[in-house]
């Protein structure tokens, strides 16, 4: 089954869990799967039935975006992450 | 090469190729911009940043001028704001490598810090924050600023161009998006099939940051029209490719450009056989010595021990 990476600052809607286990061929299927009961996390991933603009998915290590977006395939046990977006450069170097 | 000044001696850095870190069938090149005036790429970030705002009157005499950076921008703002008298002050995270609080002081710059726990995104608000408060001061700016994409479309990639007009593909670092932007469109208005991929860090769960999800978000200069691909990269995989770009290649790089050739050896398979794939080398390996990166010892151990640490 396809794993989401989860970040940080969404944890608290999946009871601190770092990875989720969810169905579904595509990351659209396994979103939803991942939604349902969490209403919050829905929110906070969609908008519209868009992934929100500081919202980064990816599949295999690639954006989603230059894939097939919500569309893209996923088989066995794919890494779908789930990353926010942020500034370049890191907070130490 | 003479110049004049300092100022003018950015830019024209080597094109090398790396014939034994190419996938079997293609020639992998990487664009050494540590041998820019202060070791970076962002020498040519600063000279626009600075001289475009001086071409449209943004910036007088002896003005201050504010940037948070986390590095390489800074020390570069430093060394030309000297030159050109202008006081600088850079926002940085309060944990910033003491190889770079060194250089800026040499250069005469002032430094604010801010929280560490809020990285970049910290540094952005709190200089957000005095730009707001002071109006006598000059915020160029470099993720919002389209001088900084200038500099690549009108510098970079015309001299990548001059090098290698075969170019297939180009990959750089996602920072702040100008060189992907600037570099890539420059190259697609020359041919619209070369591709363009960005390397992406995947950075620890600190520089992400424990608020909401919104709050961090800067919107980039990067143009996501320009890009084929977006692939990000774990702080393993890119110490291996810098490394190994040491080790077989002779080249002491920074981690991101690890980072970049990472995944210009992965995109080779979706590219024609006899294809040339740039990737950009935006520092040498030198500043990040202090955080161990380049350590004897396990590689697997250093990239856990120092993944907080790594990404410029």
């Amino acid at each position: 089954m396809p794993q989401v990476r989860i970040p940080t600052v969404l944890r608290r809607y999946t009871d601190g869990e770092a990875v989720v286990s969810a169905e579904g061929s595509s990351v659209g299927e396994v979103f939803t799967s991942l939604v349902e009961g969490r209403p919050e996390l829905n929110e906070q991933l969609f908008d519209d039935g868009a992934l929100r603009g500081y919202v980064n998915v990816y599949v295999r290590d690639e954006d989603i975006r230059y894939l097939d977006g919500l569309e893209t395939k996923v088989e066995g046990d794919d890494e779908i992450a789930i990353m926010p977006a942020v500034a370049g450069g890191s907070a130490h170097a | 090469m003479r110049f004049a000044d300092i100022t003018q001696a950015v830019g024209h850095t080597p094109l090398v190729g790396l014939p034994r870190l190419s996938p079997p069938g293609y020639r992998l090149h990487v664009k050494l911009e540590g041998t820019n005036p202060t070791g970076s790429v962002k020498d040519r970030v600063a000279k626009y940043l600075i001289e475009q705002a001086e071409t449209y009157g943004l910036l007088s005499p002896g003005q201050r001028v504010l940037e948070p950076t986390s590095g390489n921008t800074g020390i570069a703002l430093a060394a030309i704001c000297r030159v050109k008298c202008y006081p600088l002050t850079c926002v940085m995270p309060e944990n910033t490598s003491e190889e770079r609080r060194q250089l800026l002081t040499m250069f005469g710059a002032d430094i604010v810090f801010s929280p560490a726990t809020e990285g970049s995104n910290g540094s952005v608000r709190v200089a957000r924050e005095m730009a707001a408060a002071d109006d006598s001061v000059y915020m160029p700016f470099q993720y919002g600023n389209a001088a900084n994409a200038l500099a690549h479309f009108e510098t970079t990639a015309p001299e990548i161009l001059a090098d290698l007009p075969q170019i297939t593909a180009f990959v750089a670092g996602l920072g702040t998006g100008g060189t992907l932007t600037g570099v890539g469109r420059r190259l697609k208005a020359w041919d619209a099939s070369i591709r363009i991929y960005a390397a992406e860090p995947e950075y620890g769960d600190l520089v992400y940051g424990l608020r909401n999800l919104d709050e961090g978000y800067i919107p980039e200069v990067l143009d996501v029209d320009v890009l084929d691909g977006r692939i990000k990269v774990n702080s393993l995989h890119a110490l291996e490719w810098t490394r190994r770009l040491a080790d077989e290649e002779g080249i002491f790089a920074g981690v991101s450009t690890g980072a970049s050739l990472a995944v210009a050896a992965r995109v080779c398979d979706r590219l024609p056989e006899g294809s040339d794939v740039v990737a950009l080398s935006p520092d040498g390996g030198w500043k990040y010595l202090s955080t161990g990166a380049y350590a004897p010892g396990d590689v697997r151990e250093i990239a856990t021990s120092i993944s907080g640490t790594l990404w410029a």
